[in-house]
């Protein structure tokens, strides 16, 4: 079963108290940020820390990425010496612009694998678009390697690349949050918002994200425990949309063994769009496929 | 010896003798009576129309004729903003009474300036359900030579009716009193609510003085202290400071880790099998509790399940609750902020009730024992489930047994909620410093890394995995925790023992020894 991505908590890479409850919080994922949240100063120390945390820390059924510095960055390299050993779920790769740096980022990784004796199937990448140039080349970007599985907005960089105000309602970004999202799905990968900075606005959050679910996005990113469950709960199909789902499936999977590709329930023709929703709508709820 | 639940109890301890082993939660009551006989109330005369008034604390006091050796009672009511007892305690100092024995329901940090009375002989004994603050660490290291006895909010009643408490002057703070000593706590400039642990000392006491900072025209309504108990009444510029009185607890926490904890909770709650229509709730003020009650509040108004009553500690939470129609009545023995006060007054459906209704295990049923779903909090919890919520990380005392033991006897669903470990200090352990309540009333605990139902309870456990929740066994959280923290330090204790848990039927389930002074 695809594992859903509504939420990734974003964790300071140099906070010991916060990285060892990372997967207490409930969140899909958690993002251990080597980035932003580090001072210049910290960046090593943070290193070693999240180093040590992906070794000794157990993060239950969390998905765990870890954000690294760029690699134009004096500290990118030495990240992915560090990280990549470890295997975490995936990468975080902040300020994609290109398809070339991205090439360039998996010819390291898989370097470091090939030295490590480790599969290049199993981490994932997930590149974060911040400047108005990768939002030019998100397509390409999104559909360049199998290895990246997630599209991700960083709304407050991209804001500043663009010079414009960042705003509560996003306006400014709408454009660059829909074609993310679209290159995302043309690509069958995962579109994940940015974060809604108010972390004491909770009906804020909700209006944000039930926009970012309207238009697509597979989730969002989270910068403090509290916003999870707003976002979980606006991602929750209603029960009746579950029971509708659940008796989608079951008919299509009894119609299948007899044969029967396209059949209706209550008059209404079911095709593969309708199963597809479907799908997703049990996903959302945890409920396997397999087990109906 | 050990007692039931392993814990090395001495059979003799000096300053108390002989000892009543605890011998499980329910044991003693399956009897329907208890054994040790109960002391009278005393009785008492007054001439009519005699007045009660005093000029000052010194007078009421001097006109009980105080003496060595005597008990004298207050109730804590006023928490932290308290600025009766010291007071009360300085003046029977200066009036040279030594061997005082202090039975007051609680001790807090505002308590402090008493410590130097424990130390030249003033006070030389204390029951209490709780002790914080400088006190509690003094004990700990040794400064009284009889080990202070800590007790249950039902268990201070049952202690009285027996006379182990015999109390000689109850000196009783309230925000609102008459000339004659009816008073309550809902009104007045310092009002603090239910006096709720002030009526058994009222009832029982040789003499009683009634203090207030608002003396209001006969008579003073609502009644919660009535006259015929009342001795003496004495009018004073201040009982006690307002903002500390609401303690601030109030508030639902922000605090990610709480937060997370007590939707947890909230879901156990909800898949019990007790979350239905007419349940009865009680939770705290503290911490992870108040939360539990914000997501129960959700859940009532999603699945339109209206409870019965609430009962015990009442925050303006649970108030609004009431107000909302999600509970049919409030039994308050205990109010935490100012809003509670008027609600109170206000509504004949937010009811005061004394301590000896609230949670007396002596009685043909206290409101504990018609509880369906307790929520507690806990310093730390051993793999039987027994609790400690009296002495911290380094062994000393610094916590309040209160209505734990009392509650988790009575509901039928126990919900401990706290974090596997506080920094780097481990709160589910092997073994603890302290037992107040013991596992057998305990059905769950509640924690960030995973939720552990006590094997007692196979139903349950099932209920709870069927609704997909985190269950697991708590040997193995336990083993996680130390994982990540690491072995703690033993705490060092000599042999002297400076403190008896008593549970709530009188009989002893732990002993808190004297921490060894490495220093």
């Amino acid at each position: 079963m695809k594992k859903n991505r509504r939420t990734m908590l974003y964790i300071p890479g140099n906070n010991p108290a916060m990285l060892q409850q990372g997967g207490v919080y409930g969140a899909d994922s958690i993002l251990l940020d080597l980035e932003d949240a580090v001072a210049l100063n910290q960046k090593d120390a943070a290193r070693i820390l999240v180093r040590n945390v992906l070794k000794s820390i157990n993060f239950y059924t969390t998905e765990v990425c870890v954000r690294i510095n760029h690699l134009d960055t004096p500290f990118g390299l030495e990240d992915l010496e560090e990280i990549v050993p470890l295997q975490p779920d995936a990468i975080r790769y902040p300020k994609t612009e290109t398809v070339e740096e991205l090439a360039n980022l998996i010819k390291i990784i898989e370097d470091i694998e090939d030295k490590h004796n480790l599969p290049h199937d199993k981490m994932t990448i997930h590149a974060m678009i911040e400047t108005a140039l990768g939002v030019q080349n998100v397509f390409e970007i999104a559909k360049f390697s199998k290895r990246v599985d997630a599209i991700t907005i960083g709304g407050q960089d991209l804001t500043a690349d663009m010079n414009i105000k960042s705003t509560k309602d996003g306006s400014g970004i709408d454009l660059a949050r829909k074609m993310i999202v679209m290159a995302a799905k043309a690509n069958k990968i995962d579109a994940i918002d940015t974060v809604f900075v108010d972390i004491n606005d909770e009906e804020g959050l909700r209006i944000d994200t039930e926009y970012a679910k309207q238009i697509g996005f597979s989730g969002k990113a989270v910068i403090n425990p509290r916003q999870i469950d707003v976002i979980h709960d606006v991602y929750m199909p209603t029960d009746e949309e579950i029971r509708k789902s659940y008796r989608i499936v079951k008919e299509f999977k009894k119609n299948k063994l007899a044969g029967i590709g396209v059949f209706a329930i209550d008059g209404k023709m079911i095709d593969a769009p309708i199963m597809t929703r479907a799908t997703q709508v049990l996903e959302l709820a945890n409920i396997d496929f397999n087990s109906i | 010896m050990k007692n039931v639940i392993g814990r090395e109890v001495p059979e003799y301890i000096e300053g108390i003798g002989k000892t009543d082993m605890f011998i499980g939660a329910w044991e003693k009551l399956k009897k329907g009576w208890m054994d040790e006989p109960t002391i009278p109330p005393p009785n008492k005369a007054k001439m009519p129309h005699l007045s009660k008034m005093c000029d000052t604390l010194e007078d009421a006091i001097a006109k009980t004729s105080p003496k060595d050796g005597m008990t004298v009672s207050f109730h804590h009511h006023l928490r932290n903003g308290d600025n009766i007892l010291v007071r009360s305690i300085e003046i029977l100092a200066n009036m040279g009474i030594k061997n005082i024995t202090l039975a007051s329901s609680s001790l807090n940090e505002v308590h402090n300036p008493i410590l130097k009375y424990l130390k030249d002989g003033t006070i030389t004994k204390i029951w209490s359900s709780g002790i914080r603050g400088d006190i509690g660490k003094a004990i700990s290291e040794g400064v009284l030579d009889i080990p202070v006895i800590i007790h249950s909010h039902g268990g201070r009643v049952r202690a009285i009716h027996t006379g182990k408490i015999n109390l000689d002057l109850a000196i009783v703070a309230a925000s609102a009193a008459d000339e004659e000593g009816n008073a309550t706590g809902s009104h007045g400039k310092s009002a603090f609510g239910s006096l709720g642990y002030a009526s058994i000392d009222m009832r029982y006491s040789k003499q009683v003085i009634v203090i207030t900072d608002t003396i209001v025209e006969y008579p003073c309504i609502p009644i919660s202290i009535t006259q015929n108990f009342v001795d003496y009444v004495v009018k004073v510029d201040s009982i006690g400071d307002a903002s500390k009185i609401a303690t601030g607890s109030t508030r639902i926490t922000k605090s990610p880790m709480d937060l997370r904890i007590a939707k947890l909770a909230a879901d156990v709650i909800e898949h019990s099998g007790l979350f239905v229509p007419g349940f009865s709730f009680q939770v705290g003020a503290g911490g992870a509790s108040l939360a539990v009650a914000k997501f129960i509040r959700e859940k009532m108004i999603k699945s339109e399940i209206k409870g019965s009553f609430i009962l015990g500690g009442v925050t303006s939470y649970v108030v609004d609750m009431l107000n909302e129609g999600l509970f049919n009545a409030i039994f308050d023995v205990q109010s935490f902020d100012a809003a509670v006060s008027s609600s109170l007054m206000e509504n004949s459906n937010h009811i005061e009730i004394p301590a000896a209704l609230y949670a007396n295990p002596y009685n043909c049923g206290c409101m504990t024992n018609k509880l369906d779903i307790v929520v507690l909090g806990a310093l730390e919890i051993d793999l039987d489930f027994n609790v400690n919520v009296i002495t911290g990380s380094d062994g000393t005392i610094r916590g309040a047994s209160g209505g734990h033991s009392d509650t988790a006897s009575g509901a039928n669903l126990t919900v401990v909620v706290c974090p596997s470990f506080r920094g780097r200090l481990p709160i589910v352990k092997k073994s603890i410093h302290t037992v107040v309540t013991p596992g057998e009333t305990i059905d769950v605990l509640v924690t960030e890394r995973g939720i552990c139902v006590n094997p007692l309870k196979p139903e349950l456990e099932k209920n709870l995995k069927n609704a997909g929740l985190n269950v697991r066994k708590i040997e193995d959280l336990q083993k996680e925790v130390e994982a990540i923290v690491g072995k703690s330090k033993e705490v060092e204790y000599t042999d002297k023992i400076v403190g008896l848990i008593e549970y709530r039927d009188g009989t002893i389930i732990d002993v808190i020894r004297q921490v060894k002074n490495n220093g």
